[in-house]
């Protein structure tokens, strides 16, 4: 690259290609740093700056507890720790109840992990484990473009092309070979909590999967060979030399996939049906904690209304914080400081 | 030599049942690949499908008609979102590099592992909840709902992100360049900026754009803070239009020229999304400088 602030010497002689390659840089700084020599003011005040962004991050996480908290006062007051069990929503007379929510919250993500996990895991595993080498930077490229759709388009994508495959055919199948165990039982609506499970199930598979590979990666390799040295067939070194040295890490990545798919909100919204009852089968229409707030937060006019919904908020907060951290602490074990990250 | 005799004691013939359950294992893992594809692939297919019929002239021209008028268009949406994500940007990344060289040069200690933890934390935190927290303290002060509090919801949302993965970057930058600036007697804030940061540029702008991308079609934070707008806006102190919230709302209405219009919104939000990170991927990879 040129350069207008220092003009280059003339050089004699041959030059080893690495010292032109970095002699931008050094050339670059000479000439302000004959300027700025005296750095111990300025040193102290960038370290200032620089701590103060740090301390930004933890300030943030400060004002989310104690807005939450300040927000949900009133509600709290009012309904103390019935409202986690009460199961009445009725803003007309003031009555509030999360149940229908957590219950609505917790369903859909446990449909989602149960169709999630082992299809995350497969994945997982035919990435790093049996795939030609070609194959895998691209596959994991797929997958991880799942993660890169925005919420908003899954619910689109659910709406108009899920649903209406689960109401003709889907529901009605499963209906009639395994309505007896009623889990799939009433009229084929489409729309409700297995839509709204499985869309999230789509969602959570490129975290799950992306963590429980980069978990897979770093088991030794000599562990593998070492089961294979043994006679094993490449199923049971898998099993035996591969994901029993990783269970902690995979565990952790399917509950951060679960710490998603529990504050999940557009998706969710647009095909679980909205409605605050509490249903045995999945066919039924439900409500999530996310949802109602989406659909509510804006029109909510008394104070305590609004409190109540705060106040869910809270909850939602606390608990995807909890699932996250341990999800965190567990991947942490196994890769020792890296950020599991659930996307791309 | 020595082959043969490895042969004759490897001939240990594996039992049907084990070779057959590796068979099975193997064709299950393959068969959870298609299965976690087709969604993927019918959602792309879908989207180019339903989106390329609807994007026209007047849907990237016009603003959206009045209800059950047909045609109009997304365009304040569009200028909006982009004007949400400019602010968002502007209060998120020099936050997020900040902190990301904190943890990098200054965090080898107690509180740079507490920022670090908050940061992943931070991460796992709901969209909506960002979105009810910019509400309390943007939207009531100032007492609307507005662009401002819209990119300051997404500004929270990306921080952590940024964070880390500068983190990342600024340590895969060698010892030894820190080592030879303090050698020439560069002080430690000038070595930090002007060689440790400018070596990593490509690795944080990338990590920039992946956070850019996360919040870009992020619609629950923006529900009660930008709130949407069906005229042209472009201030800050206002209500404004963002592309997922329109996606939203129209998709959530019983008109089929808002739902066709709801799909061309989602094929141009995908099409900023990835066109964005792909371009600055480009240029950053053309840039001389950078080496993560």
């Amino acid at each position: 690259m040129a350069n207008r602030a220092f003009q280059r010497p003339d050089m004699s002689g041959p030059q080893p290609v690495e010292v032109t390659r970095l002699a931008p840089i050094s050339t670059a700084r000479l000439a302000p740093l004959s300027q700025a020599s005296g750095g111990e003011i300025p040193d102290r005040a960038f370290r200032s700056v620089i701590t103060a962004c740090g301390l930004a991050v933890l300030g943030v996480l400060v004002l989310i507890v104690y807005e939450l908290m300040a927000g949900s006062r009133l509600s709290w007051h009012a309904f103390h720790l019935r409202f986690f069990v009460a199961s009445d929503w009725d803003p007309v007379n003031e009555l509030f109840g999360a149940l229908p929510f957590i219950y609505g919250t917790l369903v859909s993500s446990l449909v989602a992990l149960v169709i999630a996990v082992p299809l995350s895991i497969g994945v997982a595993v035919f990435t790093t484990e049996m795939c030609p080498k070609g194959l895998r930077a691209p596959l994991s490229f797929f997958v991880e473009l799942l993660a890169a759709i925005p919420s908003v388009i899954y619910g689109l994508w659910a709406m108009f092309v899920l649903v209406p495959l689960l109401r003709s055919y889907v529901q009605p199948f499963l209906a009639r070979t395994l309505g007896w165990s009623g889990l799939f039982e009433g009229p084929p609506y489409g729309i409700g909590m297995l839509a709204a499970g499985i869309i999230l199930a789509i969602m959570i598979i490129p975290i799950i999967s992306s963590i429980t590979r980069e978990v897979l990666m770093v088991v030794p390799q000599h562990q593998r060979e070492g089961v294979l040295a043994l006679g094993a067939t490449r199923w049971e070194m898998i099993r035996l030399g591969v994901l029993r040295n990783a269970r902690a890490g995979i565990v952790g990545g399917i509950i951060l996939g679960l710490g998603r798919a529990l504050g999940e909100t557009m998706a969710v919204t647009m095909v679980i049906g909205n409605r605050p009852e509490i249903s045995r089968s999945l066919f039924a229409p439900g409500y999530t904690m996310a949802s109602v707030l989406a659909n509510e937060f804006n029109e909510a006019t008394g104070d305590l209304y609004r409190s109540a919904l705060i106040q869910i908020g809270l909850a939602l907060f606390l608990v995807t914080i909890i699932v996250n951290a341990l999800a965190q602490l567990l991947v942490w074990t196994v890769t020792r400081g890296q950020p599991a990250r659930g996307h791309v | 030599m020595s082959e043969p005799v490895v042969k004759q004691t490897a001939v240990q013939p594996v039992s049907f049942r084990r070779r057959f359950t590796d068979r099975a294992m193997t064709g299950a893992a393959v068969a959870t690949v298609v299965i976690v594809l087709a969604p993927l692939v019918a959602i792309f297919g879908y989207l180019v499908y339903r989106g390329v019929g609807a994007i026209d002239w007047a849907f990237l021209t016009q603003t959206p008609k009045p209800v059950g008028e047909a045609g109009g268009g997304m365009a304040n949406a569009i200028v909006g979102s982009l004007l949400i994500l400019g602010i968002a940007s502007l209060i998120g990344v020099p936050l997020g590099v900040g902190a990301g060289i904190y943890l990098a040069e200054y965090g080898r200690n107690r509180l740079g592992s507490v920022i670090r933890f908050t940061c992943d934390v931070l991460n796992g935190v709901p969209s909506i909840v960002v979105g009810i927290v910019a509400y309390a303290i943007v939207v009531l002060p100032q007492g609307h709902f507005s662009a401002l509090a819209g990119g300051t919801a997404l500004a929270i949302m990306m921080v952590p992100t940024i964070s880390r993965t500068t983190e990342e970057m600024l340590l895969l930058v060698p010892q030894a360049l820190r080592e030879a600036a303090y050698g020439l007697g560069v002080p430690r804030w000038r070595t930090t900026l002007s060689i440790v940061l400018r070596t990593a540029t490509s690795g944080v702008i990338t990590g920039v754009m992946l956070a850019f991308a996360r919040v870009a079609g992020e619609t629950a934070p923006l529900l009660f803070t930008a709130l949407g707008n069906t005229y042209w806006s472009l201030r800050y102190d206002q209500p404004i239009a963002a592309l997922p919230l329109q996606i939203y709302t129209y998709a959530n209405s019983p008109y089929d020229d808002w739902h066709r219009q709801a799909w061309a919104g989602s094929l141009v939000l995908i099409i900023l999304i990835v066109g964005s990170v792909a371009a600055v991927r480009y240029v950053v990879r053309r840039g001389s400088f950078g080496t993560a």
